[in-house]
């Protein structure tokens, strides 16, 4: 069984469980994911399924994408594809449809996506560096500082903090709880937080490094 | 809010509490948990605050505990909240009662009750 879904954050919320305490969680539209192709090493030269999710107008969508979802008997065309890798040749066919129903709760699981975007930022916001005190004449409020030493290096080191681009990153946030499913319409609650906005697409898979119960 | 998360939430959100509103004089009866025994708690104090909606909806009661103040702020909808009795009923006219807390004494809990009502603005 294939434990990967691609899905939509719809925002976080607040539950409260069995035993009476409120949890922050995230909640998830996972799926329902069409198979749309595999990939075997004997024609791709490595063991992969591709994964569908959401629906494109018909407008939208172009030739290529349409026939390609066609070809696995879809009716409407996905709007995400996503690869999935797998160690072995996939027991899943085209046409299979992955929902929820692959996880449970209580389980441990990563959520990919990629973190909200923050524009070209300086050091005090994008590593936290201290920055200078504010009054008293200083004049160095969140300027960088020092970047080296002098003829010894003589230049600067590699990975030196300064300011740049910071956000829309891909991430993984490993081993969250699974806190709650409802199946019916396919949502999956995660306790924490998860990269990027509301409404962003996600991956959501067992945890690769999930504790050995 | 999204339309999804509110139907998560509406679940949990109580609708059988007894309404009070800030300055009540009120008794929170709340469960608590001994070991594998569960007794009922009872917190008497004056709301003196009540923040949030939906399922973070939450109040602050105050109470004077041999003579130290004492606050406690309650998740209004906390399955551990067994019932709420309004004691007193007041008007006071502000939101929030802060002031209080500089008090001590009788004063300490007597809330200020709104004299009039404020003149109808053109």
């Amino acid at each position: 069984m294939i434990a990967t879904l691609l899905g939509k954050k719809i925002g976080m919320t607040q539950v409260y469980d069995a035993k009476n305490v409120l949890i922050p969680v995230t909640v998830v539209e996972a799926g329902p994911c069409p198979v749309v192709q595999i990939k075997s090493v004997e024609t791709d030269g490595y063991h992969a399924v591709q994964l569908g999710f959401g629906a494109q107008k018909p407008k939208n969508a172009s030739k290529p994408e349409t026939n390609h979802a066609k070809k696995a008997g879809l009716e409407t065309t996905p709007r995400v594809l996503s690869e999935v890798r797998l160690t072995g040749a996939a027991d899943v066919k085209v046409g299979d449809v992955l929902t929820v129903a692959a996880f449970t709760e209580g389980q441990t699981v990563d959520v990919l996506g990629v973190t909200k975007g923050k524009g070209f930022q300086g050091v005090v916001k994008r590593f936290r560096v201290a920055g200078g005190p504010a009054a008293h004449g200083s004049m160095f409020h969140r300027r960088i500082g020092s970047v080296g030493m002098r003829q010894t290096p003589g230049r600067v080191w590699k990975n030196q903090r300064m300011p740049g681009h910071m956000g829309s990153d891909w991430r993984t946030v490993q081993n969250l709880r699974v806190v709650k499913i409802i199946a019916d319409k396919n949502l999956i609650l995660v306790k924490g937080a998860i990269p990027g906005a509301n409404g962003d697409d996600v991956i959501i898979r067992s945890a690769k490094k999930a504790k050995k119960a | 809010m999204n339309p999804i998360i509110n139907e998560i939430t509406a679940a949990q959100v109580k609708t059988n509490l007894t309404p009070f509103k800030v300055g009540d004089g009120v008794r929170v009866h709340t469960k608590v948990r001994e070991g594998d025994k569960e007794r009922v708690q009872v917190f008497a104090g004056v709301v003196i605050a009540h923040k949030g909606s939906g399922i973070h909806e939450n109040f602050t009661v105050r109470r004077i505990s041999y003579g130290e103040g004492v606050e406690r702020v309650f998740p209004r909808n906390s399955p551990n909240i067994e019932k709420i009795e309004v004691e007193k009923d007041s008007k006071p006219g502000r939101a929030r009662l802060y002031y209080l807390r500089g008090r001590t004494g009788k004063a300490a809990m007597a809330v200020k009750v709104k004299r009039y009502e404020a003149p109808a603005k053109a």
